[in-house]
């Protein structure tokens, strides 16, 4: 009997999409029962392409002011402001064009670089968008079903951690051995996906708690797992054997690179996601059941059955994320596998607009950070970390756009519906 | 206290829900805001009672103008509302409720419940209202958590009370004894401002009445003014919408219900031992106030509940424990009770909406893989055929007004061949225009041989489609009448008598009318006299 | 007239016809986990729990216990427990609470002892294990906290880790500038209300999803605070790192309280901190349900339109829950650099944060329940790395998983029902 929420006021687009003001124009005595996933899509799915350009630009900004004021060469020259302010002015250049200079040389060409894996960083990029394209998919899948998939991380973990079982405890034919890898990670990840939307479909148990809660049990199984069955009895730490190379993606550009066919396997995913989701039968129930799970049910779909292959699905991706970090990159499994991966892909998910290619690019986007952050880090001296702020921050803006339109004076563009 | 409201205008971007409104209600007075569903009578009282701001206009208490920032504003000012939609905490205790924003408090905002208690209790005795302070909130009735609303209402000394549709959750019976309640408030100077689209009780209890239609006021007419003049001014035109619909050639009876009981979780029983059947060819009704069952009875058809017991058969298959999807296969078409809720999703287009429970069949899909362009090409001859006034098919359903979102639902069920058709409140919010359009299209599946199952809580509109009338009451059946049974009979049935039973009272009341019940003798007074206020209820 | 009421006839029959089977199979799982591993598995000897330490004023002989036959005992009584349970079931649709407290606590009894008599040294301290398990107890109580303030009137709070962190980061900051403790304090409950300014900002002004908020805000403290640590706190002058030494709170026992066993030592000797928390909690309690101001909380938190429309401003009470929900994690955060340890480290909340959530949600968003919650999963924490050091049955890394099991169990539906305010994250939009 309770219906918390005034009705939408019709016109007032202050806090909504323009895309979102669809129902713009309800009339102002229905209520509006629209479940907190639908909202949440709407959210996510609308507005466009100017806005999160806009976002991009303004976290860079933000992250600009941290670099220099941390910078101890602005420090010193605001010493004497006063004097000379131009030398300020000149140092605040100077910090954020160096910070953000070798972020760009990491991330795409750099030209001075004296190893060729930091020459051409684009494949940095590339190698570091792998698995981000894969978790990201996995929370854009769930999120279309109106489920949020905090748990990427520890599905990642799960994924790495039973294509490890296979890649380095069994010994099977090349190109067997990696298919096996490959099916094993994504069982991994389906498994623990699957918990959550199986909890959720049977009793109710809200997927974001029991998906946090999941991440954590992921870390400890592992770490219990590395401590005990997984060691490698060469080493004193929890780590695992190597992987055989018969389980490991062949690297695409040479050794001199560490790019390797883990990228198509992600890139495939894409096509595979944007299928499932935009022609498909399977896509057009899950559509349904994020934007209206009653009307669902009543057309006859199975609401709880599309949570569990939701999430069965959608951790299958995670796991695959896994596999790719495992047998593309880490080689080796520890309890730090999914490093922060699975919270990466919550940010590239929202900022490629839940939709499949959104999320590719946006993927490309937040590789090309980790790859240039670390040159970064190197090269100017600027902790890695402010690529975490600078992500946050695009997500924030994004998620609000009128902040956005407000710093910009862009006035919204208000659809109109058919008056009732 | 006197209210008065002048030019009062709001606008919800483009669509303007109240346009220049006057309104004077004098101390002491019934005032009834007449208008159908959506004119714009429930933005006016929000604005009223400082919910809503006015785009421009004034409001007057006792001649000085006033301005609402929030409801705090109006209830100093000495305005009370009691919400359509109860403003209640369910996890609350009565007391908490009632004392939620003016609270007796000892030193430090320490509650002081007991001060509130005794205050529900003084109240509840005056006016007979038998309500525990104690109580949750939501295990009480919905008629008892209404007397909760108007205690909140008086407690602040309210002395203009604003009712929005308070008859819509309650029986007959309920109905009368909130009339008598108002009565005892206008004694006592209460002004109240009663809002309604039910003819009869608008004139039944007003001093004045204000009809709105389209946010505008068209005029005020006494409570003398006969029916078919307001119900004119409420819906503009002259109204005349009974259908022409030829008597029903009722074939075998295919569709069984059999001693149907419906639980909730906690073991509550919602639908209690209910057995009806409909023939092909026949319409059945169910008629009863909203919340006594027929929600869940129609459910349990579609199979969305739970906790089911006893046996649901179409052409002699057994229905009950099947999937939804194997039921909608086994030929039931099913027209939700709540369109946007259950019926459509309104964030997909008009074309999609189309395929809503069809999309799995060829040739919409092929193999796991939907065919667009025949999606597409269904959703303009379906547009075209039912009239759906939308600029293109692949516009969101929820850009479409509400007749014409039930336009789309129903062009969906009736698009492939029926065993078994079912619409709950099929015109509810829907506009006079399409009512008649969509009556006509149910009455034409009925013609065409299928079984129809119609649930409305709109006495009107089941009079008008019926074959046959069943009366759901607290989930029991009180039984089946002919399809043009009297309106009294009816009422009687849907507050709780059973079919013989009710007849009996007819019967005794034609012989001796002076012992019958206030509330018989209204509503058969009403009833007889406003057989022409069918279809405004809508 | 004769109406029609709603009759009890099938009362009985129906609640039993929707019975949950859910406690009866938790019961089962967990008397036949007992009856494996305390019995079967069991270690022979006995548990010893050690009550007073050798320094206290009044000493209480130790308790010891043998552990096979607590073990017997504890399986078997497990196992009649969930015969009762499974009948109360079938015949009366639910089970009465006794069954559901004896039950539990006779496992953790049994758990205890079996782990306990399990290890190579077989006693346990548990002063010890109570005082140590305030080293995570704390922070936790802090974190619900917050977590209650602001979900109890419908924001939920995600961010509680990001909260804590960024207590941690300032305490250490600003303690290390001014060499001044109780500065530090301040300032880290300021830096709190900044973290919970940007929560209330975006998820209340900006209609965005509270959740998105929450994560995207850990994700950005946990960057910010790593970029200035690297950047301000790493920084040596004349070989020493100037910004990252703060200065400490100081232990204040209490006299004759902090004599008591167990709980003396646990509860009455801590600092400034610990008692604000106990504080804090009663007074979140008493204050939620006792006066006007938690009135008006939980039904913002419950139904805001029915607040609203008697006058309560919906909006401006749950900014101003959520703000102070910032401050108490703040002073939460700072536990960890002006008590717990010496110095701030990169992302050194560790997730407890959200184990807080768990706390939270275990506790069914009750400031005591919550606060009983931290207490057992602070001692499931200690616990695990007490036994790290002593060989043990059960590897500390289940220990670990106990919270956040217990916790999915919990929004599950197996332990009781976790109902949170019925408006909890749903934003509040009016004209």
């Amino acid at each position: 009997m309770s219906e918390p929420q005034l009705p939408p006021p019709g016109g007032s687009l202050d806090n909504k999409e323009p895309g979102a003001g669809a129902g713009g124009a309800k009339a102002p005595w229905k209520t509006d029962n629209e479940s907190n996933g639908s909202q949440l899509m709407r959210e996510i799915i609308s507005g466009n392409a100017m806005i999160s350009v806009l976002a991009v630009l303004v976290a860079l900004v933000i992250g600009g002011v941290l670099i220099a004021v941390t910078d101890q060469r602005v420090v010193t020259a605001f010493g004497y402001f006063f004097s000379d302010p131009s030398a300020t002015f000149g140092a605040i250049w100077a910090s954020i064009s160096d910070a953000y200079g070798a972020l760009w040389r990491g991330a795409t060409y750099d030209p001075n670089s004296r190893t060729w894996q930091g020459r051409l960083g684009i494949f940095e990029t590339l190698t570091f968008a792998t698995p981000l394209i894969l978790s990201g998919l996995a929370v854009t899948l769930a999120f279309r079903v109106g489920l949020f998939n905090i748990g990427a991380q520890g599905q990642i973990i799960l994924g790495a951690t039973f294509a490890g079982v296979v890649g380095f405890m069994m010994e099977l034919p090349p190109g067997i051995h990696l298919v096996a890898v490959v099916l094993a990670g994504a069982l991994g990840g389906a498994i623990w996906g699957g918990i959550a939307g199986f909890l959720k479909a049977k009793t109710g148990a809200h997927e974001v708690i029991v998906t946090i809660m999941l991440n954590y049990i992921a870390i400890s199984l592992v770490l219990y797992l590395l401590k005990n069955q997984l060691r490698d009895p060469a080493s004193s730490n929890p780590i695992s054997p190597r992987m055989h190379e018969t389980a490991m993606f062949p690297l695409l550009l040479g050794p001199n690179y560490r790019l390797h066919a883990g990228l198509i396997l992600a890139i495939a995913a894409v096509f595979a996601v944007s299928w499932l989701l935009n022609r498909s039968t399977l896509g057009f129930e899950y559509r349904a059941i994020g934007a209206n799970p009653r009307a669902a049910r009543t057309a006859g779909m199975l609401v709880s059955r599309g949570y569990i292959t939701v999430m069965l699905i959608s951790g299958a991706l995670a796991g695959l994320a896994g596999v790719t970090q495992l047998a593309g990159t880490e080689k080796i499994l520890d309890s730090d596998v999914a490093g922060s991966i699975g919270f990466d892909a919550i940010t590239v998910a929202l900022l490629g607009r839940s939709k499949p290619w959104g999320t590719f690019f946006a993927a490309l986007l937040f590789g090309a950070f980790k790859a240039g952050g670390t040159s970064m880090a190197v090269n100017a001296d600027v902790s890695i970390d402010i690529v975490a702020v600078v992500q946050s921050l695009i997500v924030l803006f994004i998620a609000a756009p009128p902040l956005v339109r407000s710093m910009f004076r862009i006035k919204a563009v208000s659809r109109e519906g058919v008056a009732a | 206290m006197k209210l008065e409201l002048r030019g009062i205008t709001k606008r919800f971007g483009t669509l303007v829900a109240n346009d220049h409104i006057d309104l004077v209600v004098n101390t002491g007075e019934i005032h009834s805001l007449l208008g159908e569903n959506g004119a714009g009578k429930s933005t006016l009282m929000n604005v009223l009672y400082g919910l809503y701001a006015p785009t421009s206009g004034e409001i007057l208490i006792d001649d000085v103008p006033v301005r609402f920032s929030g409801p705090s504003d109006a209830m100093a000012a000495g305005i009370g509302m009691v919400h359509q939609h109860f403003m209640l905490v369910p996890v609350f205790t009565v007391a908490e409720n009632v004392a939620l924003g003016a609270e007796s408090t000892t030193f430090g905002g320490i509650l002081n419940l007991e001060e509130t208690r005794k205050k529900v209790r003084e109240i509840s005795a005056k006016f007979g209202f038998d309500v525990d302070p104690d109580a949750l909130v939501e295990d009480l009735p919905v008629g008892v958590q209404q007397r909760v609303e108007i205690i909140k209402a008086l407690v602040r000394n309210s002395k203009i009370l604003i009712l929005d549709e308070p008859t819509a959750v309650l029986t007959p019976q309920e109905t009368d004894e909130l009339m008598d309640i108002m009565g005892q408030l206008r004694e006592g100077g209460t002004s109240i401002v009663f809002i309604s689209h039910k003819l009869r009780e608008v004139k039944a209890v007003s001093d004045t009445i204000t009809v709105i239609r389209r946010g505008k006021v068209v005029g005020s007419a006494p409570p003398s003014t006969p029916t078919t003049e307001l119900a004119a001014m409420m819906v503009g035109r002259a109204v005349n919408l009974s259908l022409d619909k030829a008597d029903a050639q009722p074939g075998e009876e295919t569709f069984k219900v059999t001693n149907l009981t419906v639980m909730n979780d906690a073991g509550q029983r919602l639908l209690d031992n209910v057995t009806l059947g409909v023939s092909q060819g026949e319409i059945l009704a169910v008629a009863g106030v909203q919340g006594n069952g027929q929600t869940e009875l129609t459910e349990a058809v579609l199979g969305l509940h739970k906790h089911v017991l006893g046996s649901i058969t179409l052409e002699g298959q057994e229905l009950l424990g099947k999937s939804v999807r194997k039921i909608l296969d086994a030929g039931v078409g099913f027209v939700p009770e709540d369109r946007s809720d259950d019926g459509l999703v309104g964030e997909f287009s008009i074309a999609e909406n189309l395929i809503l429970d069809l999309y799995k069949q060829a040739p919409y899909s092929r193999r796991g893989t939907m065919n667009h362009a025949v999606i597409a090409k269904n959703a303009v001859e379906k547009v075209e055929e039912f009239d759906v006034r939308a600029q293109t098919a692949q516009d969101p359903a929820d850009t479409l007004s509400g007749g014409n979102q039930q336009k789309v639902v129903l062009a969906r069920e009736l698009s492939r061949p029926l065993k078994l058709f079912i619409a709950s409140q099929p015109t509810r919010g829907v506009d006079v225009g399409s009512i008649e359009f969509l009556h006509k299209r149910i009455v034409a599946e009925r013609d065409a041989g299928t079984p129809v199952l119609i649930v409305s809580t709109e006495l009107d509109e089941v009079l008008e489609l019926a074959d046959r009338i069943a009366v759901l009451f607290a989930g029991r059946l009180m039984g089946i009448v002919p399809g043009k049974s009297s309106r009294a009979l009816i009422g009687l049935m849907m507050a709780g008598l059973p079919a013989a039973e009710a007849q009996e009272q007819m019967n005794k009341q034609d012989t001796e009318p002076e012992t019958a019940t206030d509330a018989v003798s209204a509503s058969e007074a009403q009833g007889s006299a406003s057989t022409n206020d069918s279809g405004v209820q809508s | 007239m004769s109406i029609a009421t709603t009759t009890d006839h099938g009362k009985v029959h129906d609640a039993v016809a929707v019975r949950s089977w859910k406690m009866p199979i938790l019961f089962a799982a967990l008397a036949l986990f007992a009856v494996v591993v305390f019995i079967l598995l069991g270690p022979g000897g006995t548990a010893t729990f050690r009550i007073s330490s050798s320094g206290d004023a009044w000493q209480v002989p130790n308790l010891v216990l043998p552990a096979k036959a607590v073990g017997i005992v504890v399986s078997l009584a497990c196992a009649a427990l969930t015969y009762v349970a499974y009948n109360q079931t079938k015949t009366r649709g639910r089970i009465a609470t006794w069954v559901v407290m004896v039950f539990t606590v006779l496992f953790v009894v049994g758990l205890m002892v079996w782990i306990i008599g399990g290890t190579t040294t077989q006693n346990i301290t548990l002063v010890g294990l109570f005082t140590g398990a305030m080293l995570i107890t704390t922070p936790l109580v802090f974190g619900s906290m917050s977590g209650v303030l602001s979900e109890r009137a419908g924001v939920v709070n995600i961010a509680i880790e990001g909260q804590l962190l960024a207590g941690a980061f300032t305490a250490a900051l600003v303690s290390s500038i001014t060499h001044n403790a109780y500065a530090g304090l301040v300032a880290a409950a300021v830096a709190g209300v900044l973290v919970s300014l940007l929560l209330a900002l975006f998820s209340i002004k900006y209609v965005v999803n509270q959740i998105i908020v929450g994560v995207v805000l850990n994700v950005l403290v946990s960057g910010l605070t790593g970029f200035l640590f690297e950047k301000i706190m790493k920084t040596k002058v004349d070989g020493v790192t100037l910004f990252n030494q703060p200065a400490h709170l100081p232990n204040l026992p209490i006299p004759l309280l902090s004599e008591i066993p167990i709980i003396g030592p646990t509860l009455f000797r801590q600092s400034i901190i610990g008692y604000f928390m106990l504080i804090l909690v009663a007074a979140l309690w008493f204050g939620l349900f006792r006066t006007r101001w938690g009135l008006r909380v939980r039904a913002v938190g419950e139904h805001p339109k029915a607040a609203d429309t008697v006058g309560i401003n919906v909006n401006r009470t749950r900014v101003l829950n959520v703000l102070a929900g910032g401050a108490v994690a703040g002073v939460g955060g700072a536990y960890f650099t002006l008590v717990a340890v010496s110095s701030f480290s990169k992302d050194m909340t560790g997730g407890l944060g959200f184990i807080a959530l768990a706390a939270l949600i275990f506790g069914r968003w009750n400031p005591i329940g919550a606060a009983l919650a931290a207490l057992l999963f602070g001692v499931a924490g200690n616990l695990q790395s007490i036994l790290s050091l002593a060989g043990t049955p059960i590897d500390g890394q289940f220990l670990a998983m106990l919270p956040y099991a217990l916790t999915i169990l919990a929004v599950s539906g197996f332990v009781g029902k976790a109902m949170a305010p019925a408006a909890d994250g749903e934003p509040y939009i009016k004209e």
